[in-house]
């Protein structure tokens, strides 16, 4: 084994323990609180592949400002601590059933993939070329069209909330 | 390079070759070098912090007309340590009912996302704490990260102005990000790159020169960030009381408040890296040690700047300072981001008088239209009317 695989076992393993703590745990500031070590692991499996980019931009995005805006709708929740009521309802168990066939499942038909086995790409001193991303989401043939659909989901993401809390005029604001 | 022409340079070969005369290995050596460059940054902004309490509480104190600490050593100089000796003496005191782990992370994050900033600027033309190829966008994530800290401190007080205190500042910070991450897109363009030392290694002409509305909007920004004055409706003690500090005593105090000078500081040296050029300056490249000198003395008008708005203008409503960024910074940064985009492919690279001459017309004709615009919307809104009837004076 080398370190890396150590290294990167390690991370996937507190990630996955996060991931499953944000779902389990009682108190919901908790589970935000996992979901931020979780995505802060997803950061650094970016950073094991040597992706320096996409690392600060997960950060940026996920912990800065997903994370954050999950924190405040949390914060501004009512009841959040019922602490009457049970954790886990009475089929958790199908449902780990379900999740651990699945993953099986999954991983059986990727092992007939033949890049499931690949070595990882070297990226070099430099880091990755931003400059080739750059050109790859405005070019025609290549990642413009996904680009431009994601910008105007965004825009009617952004007007649909304005909507939604603007006040109206004349009537309940 | 000579001890004297380029000293840190010149301490780390030293050391290296000590180390590597001891028989250490290549990777143990690297690290241990990055180690130690870390341990001592870090180190020396917070000793540097001591200073600049110092400062600040004697420079509020000229402004207002007082002496400021004059009594503990010659000019008060001690006054900090004699701070530091009685937080460091208080008691813990834990509220009942705390969240403990964001409750004890919280003044962590804060002063830590500070510090992380300093790894990344280019002190020198030889030395920098890490050259990472993503400088800025570094620089952003760190912010997060202490909005993440202001969060904790919130909510993890079980304090219900603490929690309040802290929603307004996140609102506060999240809102000034956006025209602070867009105006960082200018010198980005300007310079090709997004690592803080080709941003300074492009700036032949200050990136202030070529854009003066990205670096006001860049200092406004910064303010705000920080919960400075006039934006520190935080801490404002009539208002809020204490806000997020509410329920921390102690050292934990103590890292807000460290935390909070620190920040002025690193924001000045941002600013002076993305905007004034860093450590450039006559015969920086030769004489490493004369960049700096020309960083420090770049940082301490910055510094100074923030400083005396600090001490001058009055706080900023919540309102006023939600409007002042969603109708006034954002457009403009965006209007700017744009325009500068399209004038910087117009204009012809190789002469620099023309481009200087045309970012700056640009940058005028938008500084003086939205200005009118602004008088012309603001002239046109109603003034409270404060006293409508003509109210008398106590008669006898």
């Amino acid at each position: 084994m080398t370190p890396m695989q150590i290294v990167f076992l390690l991370v996937a393993s507190v990630t996955l323990a996060s991931a499953v703590m944000v779902v389990s745990t009682r108190r919901m500031f908790h589970a935000a609180l996992w979901l931020i070590l979780t995505l802060l692991g997803v950061a650094i499996l970016f950073a094991l592949l040597e992706s320096r980019f996409f690392t600060i931009v997960q950060v940026v995005v996920y912990v800065g400002a997903i994370a954050i805006l999950v924190l405040f709708a949390v914060m501004l929740t009512r009841h959040v601590m019922s602490e009457d009521q049970p954790q886990l309802n009475r089929s958790w168990w199908i449902a780990s059933l379900a999740t651990i066939g699945l993953f099986t499942g999954m991983v059986l038909v990727m092992r007939t993939w033949p890049i499931f086995t690949t070595t990882q790409r070297a990226v070099g001193p430099g880091g990755e070329d931003l400059q080739k991303l750059g050109f790859a989401f405005v070019d025609p043939s290549g990642f413009m069209i996904p680009f431009e659909i994601v910008s105007v989901l965004l825009l009617a993401a952004l007007i649909g909330a304005v909507f939604i809390a603007a006040e109206r005029k004349g009537g309940k604001g | 390079m000579s001890f004297i022409t380029d000293p840190v340079a010149f301490l780390a070969n030293w050391l290296q070759g000590l180390l590597a005369g001891w028989g250490l290995s290549a990777e143990w050596l690297n690290f241990l070098m990055l180690l130690i460059g870390a341990v001592v940054l870090a180190l020396l902004a917070l000793f540097w912090t001591i200073f600049l309490i110092w400062v600040e509480r004697k420079g509020i104190g000229r402004f207002q007309e007082r002496p400021g600490p004059n009594r503990v050593g010659p000019f008060g100089l001690f006054q900090p340590f004699a701070d530091m000796l009685k937080i460091f003496t208080k008691e813990l005191i834990t509220p009942k009912g705390v969240d403990w782990v964001p409750y004890n992370l919280a003044p962590v994050l804060i002063v830590a996302s500070t510090i992380m900033i300093w790894a990344v600027l280019p002190f020198n033309s030889t030395t920098s704490g890490t050259n990472i190829s993503i400088g800025i966008l570094f620089v952003v994530a760190i912010g997060s990260l202490g909005e993440m800290g202001v969060i904790f401190g919130g909510w993890g007080s079980n304090n219900k102005y603490a929690l309040l205190g802290s929603f307004r500042v996140l609102a506060q910070l999240i809102s000034y990000e956006v025209p602070m991450v867009l105006v960082l897109l200018i010198p980005v363009m300007l310079s090709g790159s997004m690592a803080l030392n080709e941003v300074v290694n492009s700036q032949h002409i200050w990136n202030i020169v070529l854009a003066p509305v990205a670096g006001l909007i860049y200092f406004i920004c910064l303010m705000a960030e920080n919960s400075r004055a006039p934006f520190d409706l935080a801490e404002a003690d009539s208002e809020i009381v204490a806000g997020v500090n509410i329920e921390y005593s102690g050292l934990k105090f103590g890292f807000f408040y460290v935390g909070d000078f620190l920040h002025a500081f690193t924001m000045a040296l941002l600013f002076a890296t993305v905007f004034l050029g860093g450590w450039r300056g006559p015969y920086a490249e030769q004489y490493p040690i004369l960049g700096f000198v020309y960083y420090f003395l770049k940082t301490w008008v910055v510094y100074f700047v923030n400083l005396w708005m600090r001490f001058s203008l009055p706080r900023f409503r919540i309102d006023q300072m939600m409007a002042f960024n969603w109708k006034i910074l954002t457009p403009m940064a965006l209007v700017i981001l744009m325009t500068t985009a399209l004038l910087d492919k117009l204009l012809p690279a190789g002469q620099p008088i023309l481009r200087v001459g045309g970012f700056l017309v640009l940058n005028v004709i938008l500084l003086v239209g939205i200005s009118l615009l602004l008088s012309k919307l603001l002239s046109r809104r109603p003034r409270p009317v404060v006293a409508p009837t003509p109210r008398p004076v106590a008669r006898r």
